[in-house]
């Protein structure tokens, strides 16, 4: 029996499988974004009071730096019995002038990462128990979604 | 500034960093204890007892002042306790500093102790979904060296440094370190030791990231007026105490973020980052720039950030840090020695005693009594460091 997909975390992003996008907010009258919007994130200080809309910020960014973490984190992340590294990416949002963190997507080799590279937005498993999988944002070299998507068509 | 304010260092005291397993407040009376006896002092004498608070040893570590007052025997003194995260002994020198300067008392002890766990820092338990501190260890697995990592493989791609860089800057402080009795780690290391040791965050291994540790430094601080009265007309004087926030918007990735600030819709973006922005205040303060320096205490939490630091104090320019290393300017006998006193990769991090730290050295740098790691002819050094949640930090310490 197949586990029900769930987000690790509410409201951060957006379950659309094909095309997920991280749930934002911008400033409505000077612009600025902010991600994410569930934990404290600085104001504008020259617009402390400014309305903010939700919106949702771009899928794709170029890749600012990146690291393999080969020890397993402490609690509260759940690592796999046995352990397995993990990528951790910064991307830059070129329209949102923002970086973002974000595992690297499940399977992709980390070997071939290279700052300024064209990332793009995936879902990924991030932990599971006996009834769902918990999923969370993912970044993924975009030639190789792309190969995907080609791959499956 | 025109005015002066400075206060003097009257003493100075450490309980030696490891992992000695007992508690914090055992660390915090062996170096408030030096310190007092450094300067001359009794306890009693005190009349501002400052504390940088630790967020791991429960109710007496989040009330670091009060705790080590009682532990040195209540004497009155008034109190405060600071926490800054890395940044704690230093807001907790200028509280003191700021009880000086306005005439509320003429002299203080700050003082910072620590009992660390084994193993990474994490976050206080609990279900926490509203503490991005607990939430990027759970969503992302963005442990401390995580950030660190991020840090050393970006001048890799954007200044061509190398592991064997890295390397290089462990193998300098080892160095330093061996002659300090309060370092915990007092052997030389080889680049290849570096370099064959397990990797933890690529490209950063276990030899390139600094150790948690226990540990604990003091500081008696007075008036200048108090130490000529007290015939200390020479103590070292501290002339300035930075302790900025970032301005926005903050650029880069910092713990424990998920993001940056938007730089879009906010107009000009700020002359300087924030860790740039840190050792100018400092600067500005003091009335004197880089180039005076003749040594420099910064928070290598990992060997690739301590290069970050040779740009952002303003030792060189962005991107002849390899450079500024390899020429040896940064070694003992060199320019300007950075971490003469083997830095956290000697010490490792007992966070609110740290920074405090990090100034008994310039004091013993600039008073000349530095053995065996002594900066020849030291009269000026800075400290820089920086806490979580956008704690700066940094001292100039003047002979």
């Amino acid at each position: 029996m197949s586990k029900v997909r769930v987000p690790a975390v509410e409201g951060w992003f957006t379950m659309d499988e094909r095309e997920p996008h991280l749930i934002g907010e911008r400033g409505t009258r000077t612009g600025s974004y902010f991600w994410p919007k569930a934990v404290a994130v600085s104001a504008n200080p020259l617009a402390p009071d400014e309305e903010r809309e939700e919106v949702l910020l771009s899928r794709h960014g170029r890749l600012w730096s990146w690291t393999t973490n080969h020890y397993p984190p402490p609690e509260p992340y759940v690592a796999p019995d046995p352990f397995v590294p993990y990528t951790v990416c910064a991307v830059e949002l070129e329209r949102e002038r923002m970086v973002v963190l974000g595992q690297l997507a499940t399977g992709a080799d980390p070997a071939a990462l290279a700052v300024g590279m064209e990332m793009e937005l995936v879902l990924g498993p991030l932990f599971e128990d006996d009834a769902h999988e918990y999923v969370v944002w993912q970044w993924a070299p975009r030639a190789a979604t792309a190969a995907r998507g080609e791959a499956g068509r | 500034m025109s005015a002066d304010r400075s206060i003097a260092i009257l003493g100075v005291g450490m309980h030696p960093w490891g992992k000695w397993g007992r508690n914090f407040v055992e660390y915090g009376l062996v170096a408030a204890r030096e310190a007092l006896a450094d300067a001359g002092l009794a306890w009693t004498d005190i009349q501002f007892v400052s504390g940088g608070e630790t967020v791991r040893n429960g109710y007496p570590g989040y009330v670091a002042g009060a705790t080590f007052a009682q532990a040195l025997g209540w004497n009155g003194a008034q109190v405060a306790s600071s926490y800054a995260a890395c940044a704690s002994g230093v807001t907790a020198l200028s509280t003191a500093r700021a009880q000086i300067l306005a005439g509320l008392c003429d002299v203080a002890l700050v003082v910072g102790a620590d009992t660390t766990p084994k193993g990474f820092l994490a976050p206080n338990k609990g279900e926490r979904g509203d503490d991005p501190d607990w939430l990027r260890f759970r969503l992302l697995g963005a442990t401390n060296p995580t950030y660190f990592g991020l840090y050393a493989r970006r001048r890799m791609e954007l200044h061509g440094a190398t592991r064997e860089d890295f390397a290089l800057v462990k193998v300098k402080n080892a160095r330093h370190g061996m002659a300090n009795p309060h370092a915990r780690y007092r052997k030389e290391v080889t680049v290849d030791d570096v370099l064959a040791a397990p990797v933890v965050s690529d490209p950063l291994g276990l030899l390139d990231i600094c150790a948690t540790s226990d540990g604990a430094a003091a500081l008696v601080v007075s008036s200048v007026e108090y130490a000529r009265a007290r015939g200390r007309a020479d103590a070292p004087r501290i002339r300035a105490i930075s302790t900025v926030t970032p301005s926005y918007p903050q650029t880069t990735i910092e713990l424990p973020n998920f993001a940056t600030d938007s730089a879009a819709g906010a107009g000009e973006p700020p002359a300087h980052g924030f860790k740039e922005s840190i050792a100018r205040r400092a600067y500005e303060e003091a009335g004197v720039g880089p180039e005076d320096l003749d040594c420099a205490e910064v928070y290598d939490l990992s060997t690739a950030m301590e290069l970050d630091w040779y740009e952002q104090i303003g030792l060189c320019a962005p991107g002849d840090a390899e450079r500024l290393l390899r020429d040896g300017a940064t070694a003992l006998g060199g320019r300007v020695p950075v971490n003469p006193s083997g830095g956290l990769a000697c010490f490792g991090e007992a966070v609110p005693a740290q920074a405090i730290a990090q100034v008994c050295e310039l004091a013993w740098q600039v008073r000349g009594v530095a053995h065996g790691r002594q900066v020849e002819g030291a009269r000026a050094g800075l400290s820089v460091n920086q806490g979580l949640f956008g704690h700066g930090s940094a001292v100039v310490v003047t002979a």
